[in-house]
């Protein structure tokens, strides 16, 4: 596939000088894209739309919003009844965050599935996870603006979770807050880092571009694409595969905007903030909920702290503890398995992390915790060399065209 | 001048380039340490701000307070837990055998006087705020206070008896004024 000639005189000058026209050409339409990608590849993009959707409504929000413990929650209440589309605005914010966790998390699931942080993918994998710390670093400081009951008290026991560190804990925590409790220049900073860091992933996500573009996407057999005939240009091809799902993805945002927009947020987020009274159930949001599970399961302070932020830093080494040398699932019969119970493990998790901690959650709480470190930490080693993988196409048009494979030679 | 540029470069590959590494570990170092010096204000921006620090002293009329009854009042922006105890609940708090505590301390040395004990109303675990100031919340198994976020069970004296809470319930600075008057912090 050559490229396409930039044929309007304007743009050739233009591109001469700064070349961007060639730069989108080269990247979002001649680049050469596996043929196979199935749906679960649409993620991705559908990542970038939600960053997009979240700093335009983000940005219009910030124009009604003041960062005062005094007027916070009145200022979004202003939002919701007086602001022209405010109600809408917000209600795409709130729920909008909720989408990009979503589609996010499937986003990381179907890179464990096909493999898709296995070398020379590396750099790449870290840097998605870089975004997803980043997005709940800001997730988490978004929350608190509103000012309502949930929002003091999730600052509050989120930030006291590094007072658990020896001797530097309780000046960190009083740094974090500004003072010796969660209070206005803590309203305040956050509102200042949930501003930039949005920005912040923005590069992040240029950079994790640049990587994924150095190899080219991974695909769902796992192997590298070794020819013209293994992969399509990127446009028309995949921007309009993209487009349709984000057709799907809109009727489930938007179904949540409108006929369901509180169904995520606890209610007594809309009572606001008092330091003096703490609701009897705190639970963060629904994409928090497998950490603060495993947290709540380890009955030692410093030790639960440890866990929780290891349950997602351990994810940064998963491409060495990976010992198998077949990426995609399909062809790895007993990791297919597991990854089932793995994410069927997280969802456990979530919903031990909804529940009091009482009972029989405090059992299946820590069965789950257990479980989560074992399958990284012992069970993927092991079944990496142990497992009889089933054997690989010799190309990505091999299974489909006959004999493609000769061509190459 | 060409030769002198010409030894220098040449230097490098030989005895001269200790010389040449010197200066860019020097600079470096410099740079480094002056960059830290220069992020400290910025870092430092972010603790408590003067004025944060002087209003950190709260009076409290403790008249109203009939002895079994409790009383919250906020002190740099926590709540600061002030009960007036009955003998039984004193009793209970002084015949604890400290040893067997998680954070070993005397009623007595938590008190200034023993009818009156005067806690930071933030449970130690992850701040949130216990209950059994009302006289219909749970005090929990000690008599105390109990939090309901991770279940961690105080007594009488504000000592972390049971549940997840590493250290006892934070006594502040405090002074009594008069008999029913007391300054806190
Ligand atoms: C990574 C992207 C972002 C995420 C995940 C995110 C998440 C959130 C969340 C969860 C809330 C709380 C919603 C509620 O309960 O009311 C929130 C509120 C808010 N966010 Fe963001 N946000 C993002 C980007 C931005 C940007 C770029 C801005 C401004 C430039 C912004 C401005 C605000 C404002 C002003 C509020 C308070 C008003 C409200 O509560 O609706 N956000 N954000
Ligand atoms: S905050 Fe009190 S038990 Fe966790």
């Amino acid at each position: 596939m050559s490229a396409p000639a930039i044929n309007n005189r304007f743009l050739k000058w233009f591109d001469d000088r700064l070349p961007v026209v060639s730069f989108m050409q080269h990247e979002l339409h001649e680049y050469p894209t596996p043929k196979n990608l199935n749906y679960w590849w649409n993620f991705g993009s559908l990542a970038g739309i939600c960053l997009v959707i979240m700093i335009a409504t983000g940005v219009v929000l910030a124009m009604q919003y003041t960062p005062h413990v005094s007027l916070a929650f009145l200022s979004v209440e202003r939002i919701m009844r007086d602001v022209n589309y405010g109600w809408l605005l917000r209600y795409l914010h709130m729920n909008g965050a909720s989408m990009f966790f979503l589609v996010v998390y499937i986003h990381v699931f179907r890179g464990l599935y096909y493999g898709s942080y296995k070398s020379p993918r590396e750099v790449l994998w870290w840097l998605g996870l870089v975004i997803l710390l980043l997005m709940m670093a800001t997730a988490f400081m978004g929350y608190v603006l509103p000012w309502g009951q949930m929002s003091f008290w999730a600052a509050t026991v989120i930030t006291n979770l590094f007072s658990a560190f020896p001797l530097v804990g309780e000046p960190i925590v009083t740094w974090l807050w500004g003072g010796f409790s969660v209070d206005n220049p803590t309203l305040n900073r956050f509102y200042a880092l949930h501003y930039l860091l949005p920005f912040v992933i923005v590069g992040v996500v240029v950079l994790h571009l640049i990587a994924l573009h150095k190899h080219g996407s991974n695909n769902p057999l796992g192997i590298p694409h070794k020819g013209p005939q293994d992969s399509i240009p990127f446009h028309p091809y995949y921007t309009v595969k993209d487009l349709f799902g984000l057709g799907v993805f809109f009727i489930v945002y938007m179904a949540l905007v409108f006929f369901a927009p509180n169904m995520l947020v606890e209610p007594i987020n809309y009572v606001p903030a008092d330091p003096l009274v703490t609701p009897p159930h705190i639970v963060p949001e629904w994409y928090f909920l497998p950490y603060y599970a495993i947290l709540r399961s380890i009955p030692d302070k410093l030790l639960g702290v440890i866990a929780m932020f290891g349950s997602l830093l351990i994810l940064f080494v998963l491409p060495w503890l990976d010992t198998s040398k077949v990426r995609s699932a399909r062809f790895r019969p007993i990791y297919k398995k597991l990854f089932w119970v793995f994410l069927a493990d997280c969802i456990i998790l979530g919903w031990v992390g909804y529940n009091p901690p009482e009972g029989h959650f405090i059992v299946i709480g820590q069965i789950a915790t257990a479980y989560y470190f074992l399958h990284l930490l012992v069970i993927m080693p092991i079944v990496g060399k142990v497992e009889r993988t089933r054997p690989l196409p010799d190309s990505i048009s091999a299974p489909v065209l006959k004999g493609a494979h000769k061509e190459k030679a | 001048m060409a030769s002198t540029v010409h030894s220098t470069a040449h230097g490098a590959h030989g005895d001269g380039g200790t010389r040449r590494d010197f200066l860019y570990l020097a600079t470096g170092a410099m740079g480094a340490i002056g960059a830290g010096l220069a992020a400290w204000p910025l870092v430092d921006s972010m603790n408590p701000s003067a004025e944060v620090l002087a209003v950190s002293s709260t009076e409290v009329d403790l008249a109203p307070v009939a002895v079994g009854m409790a009383l919250t009042v906020k002190w740099r922006g926590k709540p600061v837990f002030v009960r007036h105890r009955t003998d039984k609940e004193i009793k209970e708090a002084e015949d604890v055998n400290v040893a067997e505590l998680r954070d070993p301390q005397t009623d007595k040395a938590r008190t200034e006087k023993p009818g009156w004990i005067v806690v930071v109303g933030i449970c130690t675990h992850l701040g949130c705020v216990p209950l059994g100031q009302k006289p219909t919340d749970p005090r929990g198994d000690y008599g105390g206070w109990f939090c309901p976020c991770h279940g961690s069970h105080y007594d009488t004296s504000g000592r972390i008896r049971k549940g997840p809470a590493p250290k006892n319930l934070a006594v502040p600075a405090y002074t009594f004024l008069s008999d029913s008057k007391v300054k806190i912090g």
